[in-house]
């Protein structure tokens, strides 16, 4: 079974460490992965993607617009940018809050992250949206937003992992003292 | 042997360590930088690994190791190799002992760099062998073949892997350690005829040099990389090939190799030859080829080299074959090549029977990660409705030093007739808005000239250079130099925060620390600078506005050249302050927005915020407030 994930957002919000933990544990399946990153000047408040691909018979990294099965997006906007990845029927787990970008302060733009989220809906049929400040307020951590969407992302079944698989992933990759937080950010949306 | 997720980088970086590496050196540079640190963090004991000065010195320093038989590698990004590129072409006339790779990453888009220039082409210009790995695996295998191939003909070879391939992760097969090869340097033997080079030796060796080179392109046409797909005997696609099809031919090599391979999966399958030693050409390989076809849609980012190549060997062997690419517009001229531009090149080239070039992808959207251009397939009325999406372009962090230096030096100067002369790292952007204080950038260490330069043409005109730490010491102490023996009026400005932190925060001669761990002496900026005779130089933190501010205003109208040194730290190598708080009495004027355009200051319900994930506590805004409303973090008011 092949999957095409999209995971995007905002530089800073912990994107990678989500796309690692996807793949981690998969291949602890002996499912091969394959993924691709922003990394350099865009890093630097700029909008960020990983393309993240799961199965056999992999050449490219990259995913091709209509073939991504889930998109899991930390910033409504950012989702919306990426939608062209999504296929007909795919999933979207997307955080609710928006970003302002620093250009938008100082220009005066209206960017509207309601709008965005209304967008999706029109256009999704499968979409979950998270609010991420509230479950990050809840659990008691501004840092836990990536395990809060990735515990969503893993319920959607799209992701072909179990929850055990992704908290065993992520036990092995933080330090323990994180644990049990981040555990609990994984379940949040149980 | 056992498989890793590994990042492309880390690798090349695994390869090398398996082939029994003794010394690799290099100079940060996205998207080449995991290379050297991955070998840093893995490496045996005896593996000497340094950052060096600049990539010149890399790759001065890696020659003088593979003379003594040591096992080495050098690492950078493109537009380092022009900074080596004096080395380099010396370096092939005199040849090494130690197998030695070059590696040296492309970055098509540009993602992150000045220029989309093409290292294979310094690759037939140096004359030097290159490979040019299409995945993670392929590079890990490829570098221990290169160290084989440099070894075997006294020649260093360069590993060109570009920006997907670098920063790639894939499930990939890795050697356990016991099954690395141990090299053993056999030591530097002293023969002038082999190491001095002489015209009369750059003569001799030459005239090898091509012998071997061309007995290279039927080596590699026997290199398991080269391939023509489908092998022999491989079922070709879901549906058979169609008459038409069945004459056609891809050509392509890299990263473009796998997205071509993913569209053929649902296509039918036509004969596609991967090259991936660009330099020398497998010429032999390419003439089987093209046998037998009518046309050829040559896949390749960056330069048309695949394409030329199979161009000239049309025209040596008679071969009747059209070539097509980008010198034919059927291919995109800049930017990188994406899925889905592959997709559509390679669908309008088998189905149409005169393919014409309009189907060429917008590369600014691939450049950007932005997938709007492949919304074509989308209707109009669609695409309008797409709410407007929010513009990112990176700025500098929450907190930055540099945005209180660039607001130091602007304040200073308000009506003054200036120019801001830019250099290479985060601090290039400065050049934003609201700052706005960079008026050219070119390339490392120019800022210093350029600057020269103009005060010669406009002598009314103030002249500042700013330049990072790093950057410093890489190639603007020559512009100094330059600027004190003839008598230039200027002011340097140094922004040091004590690393390299565009690349991701190597050490550098001045901040004190090794890629070996140890701990040395720092080279002082300071003392360098009085070293050569600039006698004004100040230091001080950009964080106290006023005194910066004042610094600037008194330093500027001296004659000659003058330093002040900004020093605070990169808010990402120490711990934050607390974040400061707007208070009501807020009169809403904006200014900490509209003159800093810090990241971690918005409005929200009409209300000016910050945002306390993303303060540090710089302060600086509460230094701009007209009604000291904000407070908090490291108060530097009095």
């Amino acid at each position: 079974m092949n999957r095409n994930i999209v995971l995007c957002g905002v530089g800073g919000q912990g994107t990678v460490l989500a796309s690692k933990l996807i793949a981690a544990a998969a291949m602890a399946n002996g499912i091969s992965v394959m993924s691709a990153e922003t990394i350099g000047m865009a890093q630097r408040g700029g909008n960020v993607f990983s393309h993240l691909r799961l199965g056999d018979n992999l050449y490219s990294p990259m995913i091709e617009s209509g073939t991504a099965d889930l998109i899991i997006g930390f910033e409504p906007g950012e989702t919306v940018r990426m939608l062209p990845f999504l296929k007909p029927d795919g999933y979207v787990v997307v955080n609710k809050r928006a970003i302002h970008p620093v250009t938008a302060t100082l220009t005066g733009s209206n960017y509207q992250g309601q709008a965005m989220l209304d967008y999706l809906q029109s256009r999704v049929s499968h979409l979950m949206i998270i609010d991420g400040d509230a479950a990050c307020q809840e659990i008691g951590s501004a840092k836990v937003l990536n395990m809060v969407l990735l515990g969503a992302a893993v319920r959607t079944g799209m992701l072909g992992i179990t929850e055990e698989d992704i908290k065993s992933a992520m036990h092995k990759t933080l330090p323990e003292k994180f644990h049990a937080l981040n555990d609990r950010a994984i379940d949040y949306t149980r | 042997m056992h498989d890793e997720f590994l990042m492309g980088n880390a690798a090349i970086a695994m390869g090398a360590i398996a082939s029994g590496v003794n010394l690799v050196a290099g100079y940060p540079g996205t998207p080449s930088t995991e290379v050297l640190e991955t070998i840093a963090k893995h490496r045996s004991k005896d593996t000497y690994v340094e950052w060096s000065v600049n990539e010149k010195a890399a790759m001065e320093l890696a020659a003088g190791a593979s003379y003594a038989g040591a096992r080495t590698m050098v690492t950078m990004k493109q537009v380092g190799l022009n900074v080596a590129s004096d080395p380099l072409m010396s370096l092939e006339y005199v040849g090494i002992k130690g197998g030695m790779v070059i590696l040296v990453a492309d970055d098509p888009g540009p993602v992150s760099s000045q220029t989309e220039q093409d290292t294979r082409h310094y690759a037939a210009f140096s004359k030097m062998p290159c490979f040019d790995p299409s995945s993670a695996q392929e590079a890990y295998e490829m570098v221990q073949e290169a160290y084989e191939y440099s070894e075997q003909y006294g020649t260093p070879v360069f590993l060109r892997p570009t920006t997907r391939v670098c920063h790639g992760y894939a499930s990939i097969t890795v050697k356990d350690p016991e099954e690395y090869i141990t090299h053993t340097p056999d030591g530097f033997v002293k023969d002038s005829r082999r190491w001095v080079i002489f015209p009369r030796l750059s003569y001799a060796n030459h005239a090898k040099i091509e012998a071997r080179n061309e007995a290279l392109t039927h080596v590699f046409s026997e290199y398991s990389k080269n391939k023509i797909y489908p092998e022999a005997g491989e079922q070709t696609g879901s549906s058979s090939v169609n008459e038409s099809c069945s004459r056609k031919g891809i050509a392509t090599g890299g990263i473009s190799f796998t997205y071509v391979m993913e569209t053929l999966k649902s296509c039918d399958m036509v004969r596609t030859m991967k090259v991936s030693t660009p330099f020398p050409f497998p010429e032999d390989l390419a003439v089987t080829f093209l046998t037998g076809l009518d046309e050829v849609l040559c896949i390749e980012e960056l330069d048309p080299v695949i394409e030329r190549e199979l161009t000239y060997i049309c025209g040596k062997y008679h071969l009747p074959v059209k070539i097509y690419g980008k010198l034919s517009h059927h291919i995109s001229a800049s930017g990188e090549n994406t899925r889905d531009s592959v997709t559509r090149a390679i669908r309008a080239f088998l189905e149409l029977h005169n393919t014409d070039p309009q189907n060429v992808n917008d590369p600014h959207a691939a450049a950007s990660g932005d997938s709007s251009a492949d919304n074509s397939s989308a209707s109009d009325s669609e695409a309008s409705a797409v709410p407007e999406l929010p513009i990112r372009p990176p700025v500098l962090c929450a907190g930055c030093p540099h945005r209180a230096s660039f607001y130091a030096v602007k304040q200073a100067m308000k009506g003054r007739k200036t120019i801001y002369c830019g250099d290479i790292g985060c601090y290039t952007l400065g050049n934003a808005m609201p700052l706005d204080m960079v008026d050219t950038c070119l390339c490392m260490g120019a800022g210093l000239n350029i600057a020269q330069g103009v005060g010669r043409i406009e002598p009314d005109t103030v002249c500042f250079a700013f330049v990072g730490d790093s950057t410093f010491f890489a190639s603007a102490i020559t512009g100094v130099v330059n600027a004190v023996y003839n008598q230039a009026d200027m002011t340097l400005i140094v922004l040091d925060n004590s690393t390299t932190a565009m690349t991701g925060h190597q050490p550098h001669p001045g901040t004190g620390q090794t890629m070996m761990g140890e701990i040395v002496a720092k080279v002082s900026i300071e003392d360098v600078l009085h070293g050569i005779g600039v006698e004004v130089v100040k230091t001080i933190n950009p964080l106290h506005l006023t005194e910066a501010v004042d610094t600037i205003k008194e330093v500027a109208d001296l004659p000659g050249v003058k330093a002040v040194i900004f020093k605070s730290p990169c808010i990402a190598i120490v711990p934050p302050n607390p974040a400061l708080h707007i208070h009501d009495t807020c009169i809403k004027c904006k200014r900490c927005i509209t003159e800093l355009g810090c990241p971690a200051i918005f409005i929200e319900d009409g209300k000016v915020q910050i945002d306390p994930s993303l303060c540090t506590g710089c302060s600086l805004c509460s230094q701009v407030c007209p009604v000291h409303a904000i407070t908090g973090g490291d108060d530097h008011e009095s």
